[in-house]
């Protein structure tokens, strides 16, 4: 049962991950290829002489193509899985939603606690942005940032499961979610800043980056979510067909 | 947990059930740890830390680790 939903959620996660590729490639390359040769520019400028070229390991037209595709696709299954496995546990758990609305309200929450919240305050970031000496404080930051908004989210889940008990599922969910970004607000406060974007480097090249980052997840989360749900909602009803088809044609 | 299965089958037999979390656990665990090593291939191995040598990796899903938006050099 668990198996087949992860197996089912890593093949959605693939689809997506095709998807977010399409869209990575159209809307995110163009920004990737400015800003690196944007740090060409800017190598050539500081070492006249040059000399201390990067070697290039993996050809620019490899990553902007196999690569990007094998690390979406790769990346699109492992959030499918997960948003499987979060699917097993709360589907029936939370209230009387069907197994598509469960679906795409992991999927939501997901994309708020994995992508929206941390690239709030540790936004993404083309090459040329952030210096080498930094990383593996950024790194730590980042993913610290990341593991306590997962965690939090997964409480603020439970609480609103609580409160809805007692004051009803909307306002459970109202209260836990002022809860939720109140506590994310804190958070923001007390991490550092992190501020490395070269003076040069075009405002407007980093905006539109950033929110082809954004929109390549949201593309990949969106297309699990409602793919998955749909999915699992037809193979229940082809499950449940042969014995109570009365039924089956009343739900819908 | 028990109590929450007996709650919801009792109230609405159309429902889904929920998969009892004992049998969910141990493919949340292994699954769980998997997926996310697979997110660590893709979103970190061999900029911050490294398992395996060299920067193949890093080079090769470069351009998806800056658009996924994990920090990457």
């Amino acid at each position: 049962m668990v198996g087949n939903l992860l197996l089912r959620g890593m093949m959605v996660g693939v689809l997506a991950g095709l998807l977010a590729f399409c869209f990575a490639r159209t809307f995110g390359e163009p920004w990737v290829d400015y800003a690196i040769a944007f740090e060409e520019h800017a190598s050539h400028a500081a070492g006249a002489a040059g000399g201390m070229e990067e070697p290039e390991i993996v050809s620019r037209a490899t990553q902007a193509g196999l690569g990007l595709f094998t690390g979406l696709v790769i990346y699109g299954a492992a959030v499918g899985g997960l948003i499987a496995l979060a699917f097993a546990f709360a589907n029936g758990r939370l209230g009387r939603l069907s197994p598509r609305s469960v679906a795409a309200l992991i999927a939501t929450l997901g994309y708020v606690a994995i992508v929206i919240v941390p690239q709030l305050k540790y936004p993404a970031n083309p090459p040329a942005v952030g210096s080498a000496d930094t990383i593996v404080a950024r790194t730590e930051l980042f993913f610290a940032m990341l593991a306590f908004s997962v965690a939090l989210m997964i409480a603020s889940v439970m609480l609103a499961r609580r409160l809805a008990e007692r004051i009803g599922g909307w306002n459970g969910a109202t209260v836990a979610a002022i809860v939720y970004v109140s506590i994310v607000a804190v958070m923001f406060a007390a991490l550092p800043d992190i501020e490395e974007i070269p003076a040069s480097f075009s405002p407007a090249a980093l905006w539109n980056f950033r929110i082809a980052s954004i929109g390549v997840q949201a593309v990949l989360w969106s297309v699990v979510g409602l793919a998955f749900g749909a999915v699992t909602e037809y193979a229940a009803r082809r499950e449940n067909a042969p014995r109570h088809t009365a039924g089956a044609a009343a739900l819908r | 947990m028990t109590n929450a299965a007996f709650a919801t089958s009792a109230s609405t037999p159309s429902r889904a059930e929920p998969i009892p979390v004992s049998k969910i656990l141990p493919w949340a665990v292994f699954g769980g740890l998997m997926l996310v090593l697979t997110v660590y291939f893709v979103g970190a191995e061999e900029g911050a830390t490294s398992l395996i040598g060299g920067s193949v990796v890093h080079e090769f899903v470069h351009d998806g680790r800056h658009l996924l938006g994990f920090p990457c050099h």
